[in-house]
Parts: structure tokens; sequence; C-alpha cells
């Protein structure tokens, strides 16, 4: 029997305007929350494993770092198909940076102790890319990102990343954290029963205390990474803009655009 | 002088706040459906005068089918969910809305609300899955407003029925494996659950519509089908049956139309701020502003209306006179909405490149059917008077 664990992150609706507050160096997270979209890729990957019998999967488990609100995450997760799921919330957290959220969320997955852990390539808002490799250093776990394909043979996984030239082909031994790009699948509609139902479904929620995590090693306490300012990045020149009146001439004055910087 | 528009066509009132989670969630799914699988085909479902079967699997699998059934694989959500739900599709087409109205209104809820538990259990789950299709069946050729003058008849024989006669305007009729069908015993009015494998079943569909294309409209025939005693649903009796499962099925009519009309505003504020005649766009035109105001004023009132009425049926104190007025005030001003939208889009608005006038020729018939216009300003009449004038 196999356990997985979905790591899945609150954050605004895409239609949010994102900023920094000034005044306290964190990402304003006010306005429509949602469950993180690239975090459906990775439930969608662990529905898959436990359809396909390529795992035997017995249970599905998302699990979150967030404010009360992520419920609805946590909601939405079980509505996709998740079994159940669990919200480790606490004022301490507030503020927490890639690290304090990895270690957290480390120690969460200890409790479990699940066969393997899915998450997202990047979250919507602060989009580090990097909450499943600092999971998966402080678990001790081989750590992988971009996968966009994994195949299963017993204890192994075979899965190909998407590496900035081509694509790797990496096998590791579970347990594992896998990050998921993605191209890895087309996540389903959550279906409509699953939405209604998806309250009763069992969400555990614990304080730091609750889950005997050291509060010296997130939120501001804990804090590596302190944002100090920001600025617009440098404006580019605008453009020419050609009209397309006659296409014969449209095309001459781009080739000429392009043979005056020797581009062709 | 042209600023950024501060008022949203697809809400309004910011109803959106009075939605539970799970209520918008399930809204947006269906949106999507719609958006992304429906939307890129319809027209096309529309212009060939067909819907695809497959679809109803593809909704089961959704959970749209039966959606506010509890039970026998149906997800038991609110009628405001149901309603939304009904929202978003007729915001497609008015037929899609149609196909999950008649499967889990009038087919799936009668036998629910009526049947035994092993009509219950043979229909309901299937039904649920698209794996089965139902139909309606109470609308003859000569009784239509007035279904107590139906001629369809179940009669004895033994201890089985023989049922015999024809029904009319049959939504989802010949892709049905089930038919409710309503006919005349000596007991009054009853209500039939017909495999329509049964001998003597047969279906013939109905051509040339002009409305409501992207959906099958058949005549049932009913040739001395045999049908065991248990064919008869136990719980309804006379008009009322029918009646009842008309009334559920409204309630989805009066949000349905609203997100019709919606689709139009949409359609029409878009096409005003970038169709361009005499050097500016036909939106800076006073006459197309005045347009504007009354569709927006009708399709905020229709969606609060409908809102107001799944709140209602939520209490239990929603009763049939105010699915009337639903009915009959959402539908006239959708179609009002539709039409208008359809001038502002001139020449484009008849093509089926936009969805104005193929949801203003569908809105011709939610204004006939589930109770006529007329019919509803009767029993309105009747509610405020207490003076019955329909015959
Ligand atoms: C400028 C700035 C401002 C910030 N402001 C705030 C703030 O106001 N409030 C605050 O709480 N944090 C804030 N943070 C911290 C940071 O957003 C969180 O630590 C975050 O959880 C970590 O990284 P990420 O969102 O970039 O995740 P990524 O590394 O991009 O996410 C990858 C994957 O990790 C998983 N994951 C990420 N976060 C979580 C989580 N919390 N629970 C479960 N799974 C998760 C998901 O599967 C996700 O797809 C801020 C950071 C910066 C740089
Ligand atoms: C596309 C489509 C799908 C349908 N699907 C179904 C279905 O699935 N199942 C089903 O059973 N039926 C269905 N119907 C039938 C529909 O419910 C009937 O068309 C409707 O009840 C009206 O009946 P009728 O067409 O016979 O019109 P009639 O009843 O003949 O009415 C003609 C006109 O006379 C008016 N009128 C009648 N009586 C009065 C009165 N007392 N006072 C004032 N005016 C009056 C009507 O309002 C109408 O304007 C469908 C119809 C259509 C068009």
């Amino acid at each position: 029997m196999t356990k997985i664990v979905v790591l899945v992150k609150e954050v605004p609706d895409a239609a949010v305007q994102k900023q920094v507050d000034s005044s306290t160096g964190r990402l304003d997270r006010s306005g429509e929350k949602t469950l993180n979209p690239f975090d459906t890729h990775a439930i969608e990957a662990a529905l898959q494993l436990k359809e396909s019998g390529a795992l035997d999967v017995d249970e599905v488990v998302a699990v979150t770092v967030g404010p009360s609100s992520a419920v609805k995450a946590l909601h939405k997760a079980v509505s996709l198909g998740a079994d159940r799921s669990i919200h480790l919330t606490d004022d301490a957290l507030v503020g927490s940076d890639v690290v304090g959220t990895g270690y957290a969320l480390a120690e969460l997955i200890k409790r479990e102790s699940p066969d393997l852990v899915l998450a997202g390539q990047q979250s919507d808002d602060g989009q580090s890319y990097a909450v499943g490799a600092a999971v998966a250093e402080y678990l001790g776990w081989p750590g992988l990102t971009q996968v966009i394909k994994l195949d299963v043979d017993g204890q192994t996984l075979t899965c190909e990343r998407q590496a900035e030239y081509g694509y790797d082909t990496v096998k590791v031994t579970l347990p594992a954290v896998i990050s998921v790009g993605d191209a890895i699948n087309e996540p389903r509609y959550p279906s409509l029963k699953a939405i209604m139902g998806a309250k009763k479904k069992p969400l555990e929620s614990l304080s730091l205390g609750d889950a005997e995590i050291d509060a010296s090693k997130v939120g501001e306490a804990g804090r590596k990474a302190v944002w100090t300012g920001s600025q617009e990045p440098p404006a580019k020149a605008a453009g020419e803009l050609i009209e397309d009146e006659d296409t014969a001439e449209t095309v001459e004055k781009i080739v000429a655009w392009l043979d005056d910087r020797k581009l062709i | 002088m042209s600023h950024d528009p501060t008022l949203n066509p697809g809400d309004v009132l910011g109803l959106d706040a009075d939605l539970r989670d799970d209520e918008r969630e399930v809204r947006d799914t269906t949106r999507r459906l719609v958006r992304e699988k429906l939307l890129p085909n319809v027209a096309e479902w529309f212009e060939q005068a067909t819907v695809p079967v497959e679809l109803m699997r593809e909704f089961g699998a959704l959970g749209l089918l039966g959606l506010h059934l509890d039970g026998y694989g149906c997800a038991g959500a609110s009628p405001t969910a149901y309603g939304l739900v009904c929202q978003e599709l007729e915001a497609g087409d008015t037929g899609l809305r149609s196909l999950v109205s008649v499967q889990g209104s009038l087919a799936m809820f009668p036998i629910h609300r009526f049947g035994s538990d092993e009509q219950k259990d043979e229909w309901l789950p299937r039904m649920a899955t698209g794996e089965a299709i139902g139909c309606f069946g109470l609308t003859e050729p000569d009784s239509g407003s007035d279904p107590g003058s139906m001629r369809t008849t179940a009669r004895r024989d033994g201890t089985d029925w023989i049922l015999h006669g024809q029904k009319m305007w049959i939504t989802n009729g010949s892709i049905a494996d089930v038919a409710v069908v309503w006919a005349r015993t000596d007991d009054g009015i009853r209500g039939f659950v017909v495999p329509t494998d049964t001998k003597g079943f047969s279906t013939q569909d109905i051509h040339g519509k002009l409305s409501l294309r992207a959906s099958i409209t058949s005549e049932l025939l009913l040739d001395d089908v045999r049908l065991p005693e248990t064919a008869m649903l136990p719980g309804a009796r006379g008009l009322g049956g029918p009646l009842t499962v008309l009334g559920e099925a409204r309630l989805g009519i009066c949000f349905g139309v609203a997100g019709a009309a919606r689709a139009c505003l949409e359609a029409a504020v878009d096409y005003a701020r970038t169709r361009e005649q005499f050097g500016k766009p036909i939106g800076a035109f006073q006459l197309t502003q005045g347009k504007l105001a009354e569709m927006v004023s009708r399709v905020a009132a229709a969606q609060l209306l409908a809102l107001r009425l799944g709140r209602m049926k939520e209490a239990g104190t929603l009763t049939p006179d105010h699915v009337s007025l639903g009915k009959y005030s959402n539908v006239s001003s959708a179609l009002e909405v539709a039409r208008t939208a359809r001038t502002i889009l001139g020449g484009n608005g008849i093509t089926l490149e936009y969805p104005v006038m193929r949801h203003a020729a569908n809105l011709e018939t939610v204004l006939t059917y589930e109770g006529t216009h007329e019919v509803h300003a009767l029993v309105l009449g009747k509610a405020l008077t207490g003076i019955s004038a329909f015959t």
C-alpha cells in the first residue's frame, strides 16, 4: 500500500494584481483566493498513479501551510480527488520564507510517512520554484523538479525532467519528492458531487504545537530571506509598429528593418 | 472621452458575494465546461439540429445529472447550486440546459419523488451517470396548455397496464432509454416508467425546428405498450404529479434564461465597444447606450430574482406562484435582451458566428414550454385576484 502526499498552496486569484506590501516586506495576499493552479497538476498526477494502478495507492493526502482561509484550497484539492487533507495554521507561521515553509511541510510529511510527495512546479504568487527542493532536503529524500513524465516500476520512478535544453531522464527510488511541471497532464474538472461533498471529507487542522514543529524555525523568527526593496524593471524602448495596408509593402518594410540590423 | 468600464456585465450586482464557496465552485466548473467544451461546438450542433448523445456521459461523470437529488449517486446540491449550473449551461445554449433539465428534473425527479424503491434502484444510478437517458411525456398533439384533456390512456389487462396514445414535443424522446409517460386511467392521471425498448413504443423526431435546434425533440407513439403492474409511479395521483415535476424544472429555467440574457449582454457590450461606424464605436451613440441600459437592468433583475427564488426554495417558502412569476418575468426579459443584443450586432447578429440570434431563437421555445407565457400570466392573475381566468 502506498500513500501520496500532495503539497498545495492557496494563492490570490490570477485576476488579482500582485504586489509587495512595503510596510511588512511580504506579498500582499488580499482579495479572492484560489488553489494554486500548478498544484492541480500534482493532484492529477497522484490520481493518475492511483487510477492506473501503477502504484497501489490507498490514500492521497493534500497538505498545506497557510492562513485559516487556506481551507478553501484544501476543499478544492479534495473535490479534485484527494481523500483527506491537513492544514497547518498558526500565527507564528506568518512571514515564513521558502526554507521555513519547507521545514514545516517536511515535519508534517514525517507524521504521515508517505511513499511519495508531489508538488507543483511553482506557486502562482511567490513563484520561488523552490519549496519542493527545500522539503526534499529536510526529509533527506531525493528531490526532482520540472518532472513532466512519471513511470513507475516497483519502488523505482523513471522521471523525465524538462531541462533548459531538452529533457533529462532520471531514476529515483521511493520515497521521493517530485515537483511536476504543468506539461505533465491536463487536470480534470472537479466533479460537482465531490465539490458538494468536499466539506465532509476529513480535514485535520494543526497548530505548530499540535504538530510539534519548532516555532523558532518558521515565520518571522526563522526567516532567512528578507525583502529589502523593489523597483520597476527598466523600461524597454517602444517597438516600431508597422500598419499592414499593402502586404507587399509591409513585407518590404519588415525585410528592410531586419536588414538594417544585420539580422538577415 | 473614454474610460475603463466600471460595471461588469457578467455580474452586475456582485451577486457572487452572496454565494457559498461550494456554489461558486460548482458554478465555475460548469462555466469552464461550457467555455472549453461546449461553446466551441454549439453553433455547429445548432446548425445541424443535433446534440451529441455522448455529452450525457460527460455530464454524468461531472455530476450534472440529478445534481439536486439525494442518494443514488447524485450530489444532493442546493437548489441554488442546481440553478447556477442551469444558468451557466444556458449561457452556452438553451438546448444544453434542456438536456440536463429534462434528465434531472423531468425524468429523474419524478422517479425520485414518486417512484417505488425498485424503480429508483433500477433507473436513478444509471441516469445519474448518463448511461441511461430519460424523457418526460406529458404534451400531446391536441393537449398542450390544457394537459387535463390528454387522450393517452392506460388500461388494466389482468395485472398488466396497456398504454395507448401519442405524445408530442418530447425533448430527448428518440435518444431516451426510459420515458416517464403520463396517461389517463380509471383512477385519474397517473405516471408510468416506460423502458423505450418495450414492444409498441416508437418515436419520430420533429424536424424543421427554428428554435432549440441543439436539442432532440420527438413524438412518442404508444401502440398498446404492455407494462407490468410495477411500471406505475405509486406516489403520483392526478395532474398534481406532472405539475409538481414541471415546477421543479422551472426553477432551473428561471436561472437558465438569466444566463442566456447575460451572455447576450456580454456579447453586445463587447461589440458596442469595438465596432466603429461614423468614426466612433457604436457604443458611443446614445441610442446604443439606451439599449445597453435597458438590457443591463433586465439582466440584473433576472439574476436577482433567480437567486431569490433559489434561496426561498432552500428556506421552504417557495410556492408555485413564485415560480410562475420567475418564469414569466425572466423569460420575457431574456428574450427582450436577446432581441436587443441582436440589433446591436447588426448583420453579424443574425449569424451563428455570434450567440445572440441563437439565444433569441431558443428563448422562443422557453417562452412556450414548461407552461406558456400566457398560462403563467393567468396563474399570476389568479394569485393576485383570486379569480381564475383559465376557462
Ligand atoms: C517578496 C515576498 C513576500 C512574501 N510574503 C509572504 C506573505 O505575505 N505571507 C506568507 O505567508 N509568505 C510570504 N512569503 C513567503 C513565500 O511566499 C512562502 O514561503 C511560500 O510558501 C514559498 O514559496 P513559493 O510560494 O514561492 O512556492 P514555490 O516554491 O514556487 O512552490 C512550489 C510548490 O511547493 C508547494 N508549496 C509552496 N508553498 C506551500 C505551502 N505554503 N503549503 C503547501 N505547499 C506549498 C506547492 O506544491 C507549490 O506548487 C513571501 C516571500 C517573498 C519572496
Ligand atoms: C422545443 C420544445 C420542447 C418541448 N419539450 C417537451 C417535453 O419534453 N415534454 C413535454 O411534455 N412537452 C414538451 N414541450 C411541449 C410544451 O410544453 C407545449 O408546447 C406547451 O405546453 C404549449 O402547448 P401547445 O404547444 O400545445 O400550445 P397550446 O396550448 O395550443 O397554446 C397555443 C397558444 O394559446 C395560448 N393559450 C392556451 N390556452 C390559453 C388560455 N386559457 N388563455 C390564454 N391563452 C391560452 C397559449 O399560451 C399559446 O400562446 C416542448 C415544446 C417545445 C416547443
